[in-house]
């Protein structure tokens, strides 16, 4: 075992002993404590835990690395997924936590009717297990680097260990250990990324100094025979820019895994100071990310430039191990750079592996490696754990509970949703051996489904009161029938062959004109047919207001 | 937003019934389409459709355009969020309808 080895076991073992002792502390028996915690988390604290819940492998492990190879056009994940916060401060978190239920597809039960209710469920279950996927993908690939397992080793006991850990914890146990994640992760991120602008730069503030370098960094990528790194819409055309953010945007506001999270707060304040906090813990990693990425592309780039492939650094050897990199055989030296694996590049690397080969790349010492890959673990298995109260919760609460036995009791339902998340682990494993294509886009994909089902129907469900049961309906089917479609129709999975995009609409950008197709068949839909109750009507009116009008001035 | 209707809203007398439930709607729609407008004018506009004629000025060696896409819209998002959280706080206050424990406490 080597030093960067022991490292790694060593960060990897501390953090995981954390996590599961604050697990084990704070394990529940109800089905409320489960899935919600009880709503008593302070704000401060719920937003540490959305950050960490939502930023996964995609954004620790994926996004910079994606990022580095895209240039200019990565912002459409660095914007997509931060500016979704706006739209869910603003438009939902508020008013959801006002109606005060457990999960997406209960607010729609209630809001519409139970048989929206099952729609929700099962598109619940296809977004997060979508999002799962692509955390199994991002995990595996830590164990793979770091405990020389093949890439499906690595993908098995990843799924074991965040499989473990969500049955044993629910929501509580989750919403605590979250925070620790989001500390380890945050650390993980930031202290490589100080150093190498340091090292580069001189001034220890990546985002202020990744500006400088990026001159040099477009002379070199020419070099390369790639793409200048500032020049926009090199590697996506500018609608498709355009659309990829909105669906990122509107994705982020939708997803199931998030929404539940201001459930958890004291009060519809809380829930808006916790969209502020998450967005604030969020945005110390995203505004790093592009700083990562750029300093990460021309310390690669420099350390191969025209060096013979015999002596090229250590790190292209230890990550060639598990087959995300290959040097060419026929190449002499390195004059070619590319991360697409048909590209024919004298050395091709995957996007996945750029952030965890980071300080590696930038020949930083070996404790720093294994902090690194700690903070990736961490990413990867908040999220999943969040991911796997979703389908367990809508697999036991509002399909189990609804349709198959109405009479189950407190601990069937719970062993019922434990079984929900055994049988989502396995076929993610699956998914993560074999996935459809870089761990940020498998995500992007999860987004684009969200997008095009949930968000219209909850923004409609709380602006506007005509919107009615089945309106929603069959603009979530639309909406989810359109964009898988579209999704399957130009990707190469499930052994149907891929088609051109349309316009060059990339299948991450198809969510937004699945929502949009969702919101006129809602609106259509809800207007020729009959009003929902007045009831229904009314109670919609009542999430407006965050409490009973009180006569007198409140207390300054 | 005039002053009268603000003096009188702590107290709004009998009738009109619920009518500061419009009013107060109303703050709330408008603070959060202005709110929007600029999540819309830093992210799509300077980040995306104006990215290529912005990135002609450079600034500290940031292209502004790419700048904006980067950096300048997430630090946007993250005071746009604060905006709306202290304002509805306000807007609670003087509606009141503030979420308030027994002592008058914030929840």
């Amino acid at each position: 075992m080597n030093e960067i080895q022991a490292w790694s076991l060593v960060f990897v073992g501390l953090s995981f002993a954390v996590y599961l002792t604050i697990a084990w502390r704070s394990r529940v028996k109800e089905t409320k404590g489960f899935y919600v915690a009880g709503q008593g988390i302070p704000a401060v604290a719920n937003g540490a835990a959305v950050a960490a819940d939502w930023m996964s492998a995609a954004s620790f492990i994926s996004m910079a690395g994606l990022i580095a190879f895209m240039g200019s056009d990565g912002s459409v994940y660095l914007m997509g997924w931060t500016g979704g916060y706006v739209l869910l401060a603003l438009l939902l978190a508020p008013y959801l936590r006002k109606w005060g239920k457990f999960t997406v597809p209960e607010f729609v039960g209630d809001r519409y009717s139970e048989y929206v209710r099952l729609i929700a469920a099962v598109a619940a279950i296809i977004v997060s297990f979508t999002y799962v996927v692509g955390q199994m993908r991002g995990g595996g690939i830590v164990f793979s680097r770091f405990l020389n397992l093949s890439i499906e080793g690595g993908v098995a006991v990843a799924a074991a260990i965040i499989f473990l850990y969500a049955v044993l914890g629910g929501m509580k146990g989750i919403t605590w250990t979250q925070v620790a994640q989001y500390t380890v992760m945050i650390v993980a991120y930031l202290i490589p990324a100080w150093t190498i602008a340091q090292k580069m730069t001189g001034f220890p503030v990546p985002q202020v100094t990744f500006g400088q370098i990026l001159a040099e960094l477009d002379a070199l990528s020419e070099k390369f025979g790639l793409a200048q790194y500032t020049e926009a819409f090199a590697a996506r055309p500018q609608l498709d820019v355009f659309l990829v953010t909105l669906s990122l945007m509107i994705g982020t506001a939708g997803l199931p895994h998030v929404i539940i999270r201001f459930y958890t707060t004291k009060s519809v304040r809380g829930a808006r100071f916790s969209a502020f906090w998450a967005l604030f813990f969020i945005g110390l990693l995203y505004t790093t990310a592009p700083a990562v990425g750029a300093f990460t592309k021309l310390n690669l780039m420099q350390s191969v430039d025209g060096v013979a492939v015999a002596s090229l650094p250590a790190w292209v050897n230890n990550w060639a191990a598990t087959g995300l990199v290959t040097v060419s055989d026929s190449a002499s030296t390195v004059t070619s750079l590319s991360n697409d694996p048909e590209s024919g590049a004298d050395l091709i690397v995957n996007n996945d592996i750029l952030v965890l080969a980071t300080p590696e790349i930038a020949g930083l010492p070996a404790p720093i490696v294994g902090l690194v890959a700690a903070g990736g673990l961490a990413a990867a298995m908040s999220t999943a754990a969040g991911l796997l109260l979703v389908i367990s919760s809508s697999v036991s609460h509002d399909l189990y509970f609804r349709v198959v036995k109405k009479e189950a009791s407190e601990s069937q339902r719970l062993l019922v949703g434990r079984i929900a998340m055994g049988a989502a682990v396995v076929v993610a494993i699956y998914g993560g051996i074999n996935p459809p294509a870089y761990v940020a886009q498998v995500v992007a994909f999860a987004f684009g489904l969200a997008a095009s089902t949930f968000f219209p129907i909850l923004v409609l469900g709380i602006f506007w009161k005509r919107a009615n049961a089945i309106g929603a309906a069959s603009g979530m089917v639309l909406g989810l029938l359109f964009t898988s479609s579209y999704m399957i129709y130009t990707l190469d999975v499930f052994g149907t062959s891929a088609h051109e995009h349309v316009l060059g609409i990339s299948p991450e950008g198809i969510g937004a004109i699945g929502a949009l197709v969702n919101i006129i068949v809602t609106v259509v839909v809800s207007k020729l047919t009959a009003p929902p109750s007045e009831h229904i009507q009314e109670m919609v009116e009542g999430i407006r207001y965050p409490q009973q009008r009180v006569e007198a001035p409140a207390p300054k | 937003m005039t002053e009268t209707t603000r003096e009188s809203s702590p107290d709004p007398g009998p009738p009109p019934i619920n009518g500061w439930r419009q009013e107060y709607w109303k703050k709330n729609l408008r603070l959060m389409v202005v709110l929007l407008s600029i999540w819309f004018f830093v992210s799509f506009v300077c980040g995306i459709l104006l990215i290529e004629q912005l990135n002609s000025v450079v600034v500290l060696g940031f292209p502004l355009g790419l700048w904006f896409a980067q950096q300048g819209s997430i630090y946007t998002f993250i005071i746009l969020i604060l905006v709306y959280t202290l304002r509805m706080d306000r807007l609670d206050d003087e509606f009141g309808v503030a979420e308030r424990d027994g002592e008058g406490n914030r929840l």
